[in-house]
């Protein structure tokens, strides 16, 4: 059977988060059972169930091709200028 | 028949199949539907529960002498709840027809003129619209699966067929009730009941049964031979130890 | 091939680097064999354990004294199946299918915890097995949220969060059963000496005769050792028993207060290796139940498949909606 990703969303205002996997046949199955295993103790709001095969992630190999770049551009980040002392609000 | 009594027999009915379906326990064809399987009978049970609590605040007994001191012959639940399910076929099958027996009663009980059964069904009500979700998406899994599922769904429909009658079937003592609105009258939900089943068995491949003999006599106290080696195991050790606190 | 060489030194580097600075290694990285391979082991083992610890309980569902403790119980088994889930997930993370795994622990290549090769005899056993067995997987369990393999570590950081019910609920049978009648005390002190050392033994051999942990140490899948781990347990079960006034079954139990830890008689490994190598009292039991349901349910597999096969020929969509029903 093919195996599924769960997302679960905890609470409203919060986005779905990765809770784990499970196995069923069909998507309406994979839904009931994310339901049941995922969701015991008020855990959720919302679920999202995906096959796994669906999923196309990024490999450990391409992290420095795609990662460090954003390391370099410090100029993103609000501390990368600095303000006289006395500047108020921004 | 008192509201009393009428709480204790819908308590039955979640009694009894609650024990059924924690039966499969470890024992579902996979892990995960090991884990719906147990939902589903911890919603029968915890419904039985609040049955029988209401019942005690109506000057009956406490749930747990309701479910361990009394014998089948006490036990007014229908008789379709108590049957034993050789397969998952058949727990599938019975599992579909109650299901759908449930959400309507439950919708009907919800608006009864008793407040406090009302708020209990209604509760009850949401738990069986998923029940009848997951049964009906199983029917048609299995019905219209290999040639060997369907098979042993049919057969299953075949033997059980016989007990949906008695869930449409009010005992001539329900009347009172039904007239102040406090239950439902059962004879009223076959007709839509009959429509939903025709309808799913159509998409699962499979076919509606003749109609021929059927089961009555549960909410007198008459059961299948079943019951009572079922209540024999439940209630074995607490029985065996009077008046003990677990 | 220079370059293929290369690139697996920096993997490796990467890798111990990872491991040197306790950042998590996750399912895509780079890990070695030997790495990946125990914690398959290790991981599924602990998924068998939760499956096959379904059954001594379980048992009891239908027999449970009480409705509440039908429920509890029923809850509790149902928790464990899931934990099994959360396992097997990890498990899978690492490229071992559910299927596999499976088959090796029908095939006894795998594992599974020795505890639940005892029988379940009274309804006390329930109340041990939750306070003693649950206790001690708890203790086991608390510091593999820190294992270095992410999935595992998130999957025991859920897994402890809801196993804390469960222990407290055997305690609290067990303390039910303690100031019950004469009878529910004996059958609770009967079960303590009968789940007391085999309790012990899930934490596996003494550290000087234990084969897989040098290795598991230095990869930060283990981080304690089983006698440190076995000793946390006893000093907090024997305060525990006392409170139930139930008696330890081991006459050589004594507070040391140079230690500040109890001391414990000899426990008896022979045992222990029996049982792990198959001769307890329900191995064949447990192994022939699961297979057996297992069987019973390939019905139900292809059913499904076959099943979902027509729909995807018939184009329609997986889902089955009967929410408009």
């Amino acid at each position: 059977m093919p195996l599924f990703e769960v997302f679960v969303r905890p609470r409203r205002g919060l986005q779905h988060q990765h809770a784990g996997s499970l196995r069923a046949q069909d998507a309406e199955l994979a839904l009931q059972y994310a339901r049941e295993i995922y969701t015991r103790r008020r855990e959720g709001v919302s679920l999202w169930v995906v096959r796994s095969s669906d999923i196309t992630a990024s490999q450990e190999e391409d992290a420095p091709a795609f990662f460090d770049p954003a390391d370099s551009k410090p100029y993103r980040d609000a501390t990368f200028y600095e303000l006289p002392s006395e500047v108020k609000g921004l | 028949m008192s509201l009393l009594e009428a709480v204790v027999g819908l308590g039955d009915d979640a009694l009894v199949l609650g024990q059924r379906l924690s039966e499969w326990c470890g024992k579902s064809p996979w892990l995960e539907e090991d884990l719906a399987m147990a939902n589903t009978a911890l919603d029968f049970l915890g419904r039985a529960r609040l049955l029988y609590g209401y019942a005690e605040r109506l000057g009956g007994c406490d749930e747990d002498a309701y479910a361990f001191q009394r014998d089948a012959r006490a036990f007014t639940n229908l008789q379709i709840y108590e049957l034993p399910c050789a397969d998952f076929a058949s727990a599938c099958v019975r599992q579909f027809l109650v299901d759908a027996f449930d959400a309507l009663h439950l919708e009907g009980l919800s608006a009864s003129a008793d407040a406090e059964l009302a708020g209990i069904a209604a509760k009850a009500r949401k738990e069986a619209l998923y029940h009848r979700r997951r049964s009906a998406a199983w029917l048609v899994r299995l019905g219209d699966g290999t040639a060997e599922s369907r098979r042993r769904m049919q057969q299953a429909l075949e033997e059980l067929w016989g007990y949906h009658g008695e869930l449409f079937a009010p005992v001539a003592a329900e009347a009172r009730l039904v007239a102040a609105g406090v239950l439902p009258d059962r004879a009223a939900l076959r007709p839509p009941w009959l429509e939903a089943v025709t309808a799913a068995l159509g998409e699962a491949t499979l076919e509606l049964p003749a109609a021929g003999w059927e089961a009555d006599g549960g909410r007198q106290g008459l059961h299948t031979e079943h019951l009572a080696p079922m209540l024999a195991e439940m209630q074995h050790l607490h029985r065996s130890h009077p008046g003990a606190r677990w | 091939m220079a370059e293929a060489a290369d690139d697996l030194r920096n993997a490796q580097e990467r890798f111990e680097e990872r491991i040197g600075l306790d950042e998590r290694v996750e399912p895509k990285d780079w890990m070695p064999d030997g790495y990946r391979r125990t914690l398959i082991r290790q991981i599924s083992q602990h998924a068998h354990s939760e499956v096959i610890g379904m059954q001594p309980e379980g048992g009891w569902i239908t027999r449970a004294p009480s409705l509440k403790r039908k429920l509890i119980l029923l809850a509790k088994v149902q928790d464990e199946g899931g934990h099994a889930l959360y396992l097997y997930g990890a498990a899978e993370t690492l490229g071992a299918s559910r299927e596999e795994m499976i088959d090796a622990l029908q095939a006894g290549r795998a594992k599974y915890s020795s505890i639940f090769n005892y029988p379940a005899l009274t309804w006390a056993d329930i109340g041990a097995i939750g306070w003693l067995v649950d206790s001690a997987a708890i203790v086991n369990q608390i510091p593999l949220q820190r294992c270095s393999y992410g999935p595992y570590a998130r999957a025991m950081v859920r897994i402890c969060k809801e196993e804390s019910f469960h222990q407290r609920q055997g305690y609290d049978i067990m303390l039910t059963l303690a100031r019950g009648t004469a009878e529910q005390k004996a059958m609770a002190q009967d079960a303590l000496n009968r789940w007391w050392w085999p309790t012990l033994m899930m934490f596996g051999p003494p550290d000087e005769d234990s084969i897989h942990n040098s290795r598991s140490f230095a990869w930060k899948i283990k981080r304690h050792g089983n006698d440190e781990l076995r000793q946390k347990f006893i000093d907090q079960a024997v305060p525990q028993a006392e409170v139930l006034g139930l008696t330890i079954p081991d006459p050589d139990l004594a507070w040391d207060d140079a230690s500040g830890h109890y001391r414990i008689g000899p426990i008896d490994w022979d045992e222990f290796q029996r049982v792990v190598a198959g001769d307890g009292p329900c191995n064949r039991q447990r192994l022939a139940h699961h297979r057996r349901v297992r069987e019973e349910g390939a019905w139900v597999r292809e059913a499904v498949e076959a099943h979902a096969a027509k729909a995807r020929a018939r184009g329609e969509p997986a889902r089955v909606d009967m929410a408009a029903r």
